[in-house]
């Protein structure tokens, strides 16, 4: 006679989910911190009962098989969440790989009279485990890289702020890398600013920029010209030596823009231009 | 020239020259050049791998340490793609000539900041451009 490892398993599907459970509150990786007892199991559940509904004996023979689409997409979306929570790839891989120990140890005990049947289906089962493990992974580093970008974003957005020093003079720091897309959210941040303080004299502070090659260059000369047209004056500070050296062999021409090699001294110029004067005050 | 030690990248958008340029960075450090030097190189190669993306779309690079005359290591960086080739190297080598709307500063800038500096480019198959640094060069 012939057995239908399928229907062995839809009939023992309580006792799978109790002994998956039973795997999974063992394991010394299980993340309380992270997921309470009673959400992993409406998750473990969830996965089980897609599993199981949609398994028959044609989908466990070929992997690929598009009835097997709803336990993908369950499996997925465990796996992003479990990314964005902080999971490590061994945890989240380990919640797939223990439902394996439970499914195995049931057939067992349901095909104990005939070896070589067990077999055969266990490595089916175990096949079909394995698949949802490498789609399980899959998303997971799907998952990692969704929020690398989102912070990715997000350095942008806080990576160019734009600061009143004094009455009339805006200085906007910029560290990191100047591509083209960073210098529009730079210029635009500028030249906004410069309208809504109404200053006349705007510093680009390029201390933190590793390396002034032509098309940063390019860049700067375009914000300074930009910011010129608003009848501001735009002062390039923080150019480190190496970066002057660099600038003069590639053979740049910044002899019409104002540079200082620091912070300090932009500001020293931006005072004298508004005719301010800083004084110690003398104690009499 | 004994090669050393070498890493290959590929370039296919602006977020892989960051990860070049800071591989590079370490290759530097790994034989003690000077910060000036770095940074020449750092440029040069930057200047190199724009182009690369910008014009054949992408390519690779190899990044080398060497040994060279006089036992003085250095670093060697071989750009090469299967972009449309330059039909006038001569020309592309000048200041200020550009097919794009840059400055025209890339490849002569580049040249300039190095201590050896080959080109090869077949029009429609591709171009090699091939970097050296020496540590105090």
């Amino acid at each position: 006679m012939k057995l239908d490892t399928a229907k062995i398993l839809q009939k023992r599907k309580k006792q799978i989910l109790e002994l998956w459970m039973k795997n999974q509150l063992v394991d010394f990786s299980l993340r309380e911190d992270l997921m309470s007892n009673d959400e992993l199991t409406v998750q473990s559940e969830e996965l089980v009962d897609v599993l199981l509904q949609t398994l028959s004996g044609n989908n466990l023979e070929d992997l690929q098989a598009s009835s097997l689409e709803a336990v993908h997409e369950v499996l997925e979306g465990i796996s992003i969440s479990r990314a964005k929570q902080g999971y490590s790839p061994r945890e989240t891989g380990m919640f797939v790989f223990s439902l394996k120990d439970a499914l195995l140890s049931i057939l067992a005990q349901e095909i104990k009279n005939d070896p070589v049947q067990l077999l055969d289906e266990s490595l089916k089962v175990s096949k079909l485990i394995d698949s949802l493990g490498i789609i399980t992974f899959e998303t997971f580093i799907k998952g990692r890289e969704e929020v690398i970008l989102r912070q990715t974003d997000e350095i942008t957005e806080i990576s160019t702020p734009v600061i009143r020093v004094w009455d009339g003079i805006v200085a906007m720091p910029i560290i990191g890398t100047l591509d083209s897309s960073r210098t529009q959210v730079v210029m635009e941040n500028l030249l906004q600013e410069i309208v809504d303080t109404s200053s006349s004299i705007a510093i680009l502070d390029i201390s933190g920029v590793p390396a002034v090659d032509s098309l940063v260059a390019q860049h700067l000369i375009k914000t300074v010209s930009a910011t010129r047209l608003m009848g501001a004056e735009c002062i390039i500070s923080g150019i480190r030596p190496e970066i002057a050296q660099t600038v003069v062999h590639l053979g740049i021409d910044l002899s019409g823009i104002v540079t200082k090699a620091s912070l300090a001294s932009a500001l020293r110029h931006a005072y004298a231009l508004l005719q301010l004067e800083v004084k110690k005050v003398v104690a009499k | 020239m004994i090669v050393l030690s070498s890493d290959n990248m590929r370039i296919l958008k602006e977020l892989d020259m960051v990860v070049f340029r800071n591989r590079l960075k370490e290759f530097a450090v790994k034989i003690g050049m000077g910060l000036v030097n770095q940074t020449k190189l750092i440029t040069a190669a930057s200047e190199l791998s724009r182009n690369m993306l910008r014009y054949a779309g992408g390519g690779t690079v190899l990044i080398e340490i060497v040994n060279g005359p006089q036992r003085q290591n250095g670093v060697r960086v071989t750009f090469s793609d299967n972009g449309p080739g330059i039909p006038n190297i001569e020309q592309a080598m000048k200041d200020g000539f550009s097919t794009g709307k840059s400055l025209g500063l890339g490849l002569p800038g580049a040249k300039r900041l190095v201590s050896d500096f080959d080109i090869k480019s077949t029009v429609g198959k591709g171009t090699t451009i091939t970097i050296i640094k020496w540590k105090n060069g």
